[in-house]
């Protein structure tokens, strides 16, 4: 194998073996978190409430749930081992060795991914007792689990690479990611709302990501898939080359 | 003729009002055991990390087996082991892990056997298992030295390696690092332990305010810039006043000597001014009295 490739594959695997070595931490408790959010929301909600004309809440609020721990894992894995590794300092480890940025971009990338797939796959395997789930487009469900995932990877990196202290990078995830993603049609439909918040919703890509998601299972949605698709290519493209262009000039990593 | 091991030319490196670096040039030839010193703030790690990319210099070049940092960063850095100063670790993985992973990072794999070397030499093989959290300090450090070794570097710098290591340690890191000079490879080494540097190193390079205050070997430096001494205890320590350039204090006499030459007429003229001699030492040139001269005269 060329030694280029087993640089990026090495630190691919550390990046993975880093969440994997605490899993119940990194994967189990995110699972948990949204088994919890199903049983309470769909108790409460289910026989009062119907999406899309006939599909039962429980069966909407999945794609929802499983995409938000997506997203929420996918961010949370790029931004902590960034900051942890900047603040204890075995960041040089990774920054001596002949690795480009573009490796180490693809590297933590994957990596989130990785685990926001690991996430969002347990949360919808521990959904499955409680609802029936169609799967009526299952391209468009990885399309955008995979956008999802590469677009909160990135956004992690940003933010992890931007962070100095643990408390601006909560500050990232409470104040910008967390919101985005509770308020991106994860528990309503778009449609419920009053006009004004429907307009505020279509600014907000994370609306986008999990409208798209949900299309993939029931074949309907609040907006054109093909919209979603356009404005998440968008957003991930962006992000790239904004987490690329940070690497390239080695902003807070190579003084 | 082989190129440098290391190239510098025309270093800077400011951060904000601190001119870190201030036109550094310097050479090291390949199979040197070369010695950076300088107090706290010369810049010996500013051009250190510059040389290993992790901080980018504002001009100059920086070079490493003739390979340019920037521009053929790839070959550089695989040509260049590099000991931090700090003693940091990633708390997730044990130290064989650990230097598995740092081998993969510079392309190679199946790498055990010099591995277990590393591991044996550094008096590591018996926590080759052990998380990196387990590992005492001085335990710590060994690891670092591992980690810079995997790949082979021709080229290793070490940053001040024996901070806080305890003796037993110290000795054994040295007689590893000194079988890798043997073998063939550069070592560049920052100590603020002088006489570490004036035993191993054969040329050295002195630094001040991001500059190169000094740069001769060992020797020449020794002998340039720090005279040897001769010490007696006299019965009557006043018949020598009249002498030239003698020191008293505390009941001894110092007198300064620039050769060893000079030791005889010196005593033939304590004998004709009547002084006898109770005690005598003689007072060798070392490396602390050099930087002392050198950092007030630069």
């Amino acid at each position: 194998m060329h030694e280029r490739l087993i640089g990026f594959r090495t630190l691919l695997q550390k990046e993975v073996l880093r969440f994997w070595k605490v899993g119940f931490q990194t994967v189990g408790a995110p699972v948990l978190n949204a088994l919890l959010y199903l049983l309470i929301f769909s108790h409460v909600l289910d026989r009062h409430v119907t999406v899309y004309g006939d599909v039962a809440y429980t069966a909407f609020l999945v794609p929802g749930l499983v995409m938000m721990s997506l997203l929420q894992n996918s961010f949370a894995n790029s931004s902590s081992s960034l900051i942890q590794s900047k603040i204890t300092g075995n960041i040089i480890f990774v920054l001596l060795p002949p690795l480009s940025y573009r490796e180490f971009y693809a590297a933590y990338v994957i990596a989130s991914l990785l685990r926001g797939l690991f996430v969002g796959i347990g949360v919808l395997l521990v959904s499955f007792p409680f609802v029936d789930l169609p799967m009526a487009a299952p391209g468009w469900i990885l399309a955008f689990g995979l956008m999802g995932g590469a677009i909160l990877g990135s956004l992690g990196v940003i933010a992890g690479i931007w962070a100095d202290k643990f408390d601006q990078l909560a500050g990232f995830q409470n104040f910008l990611i967390m919101p985005l993603t509770m308020l991106s049609g994860v528990f309503y439909s778009i449609h419920s709302l009053p006009a004004f918040w429907q307009t505020v919703s279509h600014i907000n890509p994370f609306f986008f990501m999990i409208d798209g998601f949900r299309y993939g299972f029931f074949g309907q949605s609040d907006v054109s898939p093909w919209l979603s698709l356009a404005v998440v290519s968008v957003c991930f493209v962006f992000l790239a080359v904004l987490t690329l262009a940070m690497l390239a000039r080695g902003y807070k990593l190579r003084a | 003729m082989p190129s440098p091991a290391i190239r510098i030319v025309s270093a800077t490196k400011r951060y904000g009002s601190l001119q870190a670096l201030a036109g550094v040039d310097l050479e090291v030839a390949q199979g040197e055991f070369f010695g950076l010193l300088g107090p706290n703030g010369a810049g010996k790690t500013t051009l250190i990390s510059a040389l290993s990319g992790l901080v980018r210099p504002d001009g100059g070049i920086f070079e490493v087996m003739g390979f340019n940092v920037v521009s053929d960063y790839r070959s550089a850095r695989r040509n260049l082991g590099v000991v931090p100063q700090e003693l940091v670790f990633d708390p997730f993985f044990s130290v064989r892990e650990l230097l598995r992973i740092q081998s993969g990072y510079f392309g190679i794999r199946n790498n055990d056997d010099w591995i277990d070397e590393i591991l044996e030499n550094l008096d590591l093989t018996g926590k080759a298992g052990a998380n990196m959290r387990m590992l005492s300090g001085g335990m710590k450090r060994r690891v670092l030295v591992a980690q810079a070794l995997v790949h082979r570097p021709p080229v290793i710098v070490l940053d001040e390696p024996t901070a806080g290591v305890d003796v037993e340690l110290r000795q054994g890191l040295w007689q590893f690092i000194r079988k890798l000079n043997r073998d063939g490879h550069t070592i560049v080494l920052t100590t603020h332990y002088l006489e570490e540097a004036e035993a191993l190193c054969g040329r050295i390079a002195m630094l001040k305010a991001g500059k190169v205050v000094a740069l001769d070997t060992t020797e020449n430096l020794l002998r340039r810039f720090a005279s040897h001494s001769l010490s007696v205890r006299l019965e009557q320590a006043e018949a020598v006043a009249a002498l030239g350039g003698a020191v008293m204090s505390g009941g001894w006499v110092d007198f300064p000597l620039d050769r060893y030459e000079d030791l005889e007429p010196l005593l033939a003229r304590l004998r004709e001014a009547g002084a006898r001699i109770l005690e005598l030492r003689l007072g060798e040139a070392d490396l602390e009295r050099v930087f002392v001269e050198v950092m007030s005269r630069a």
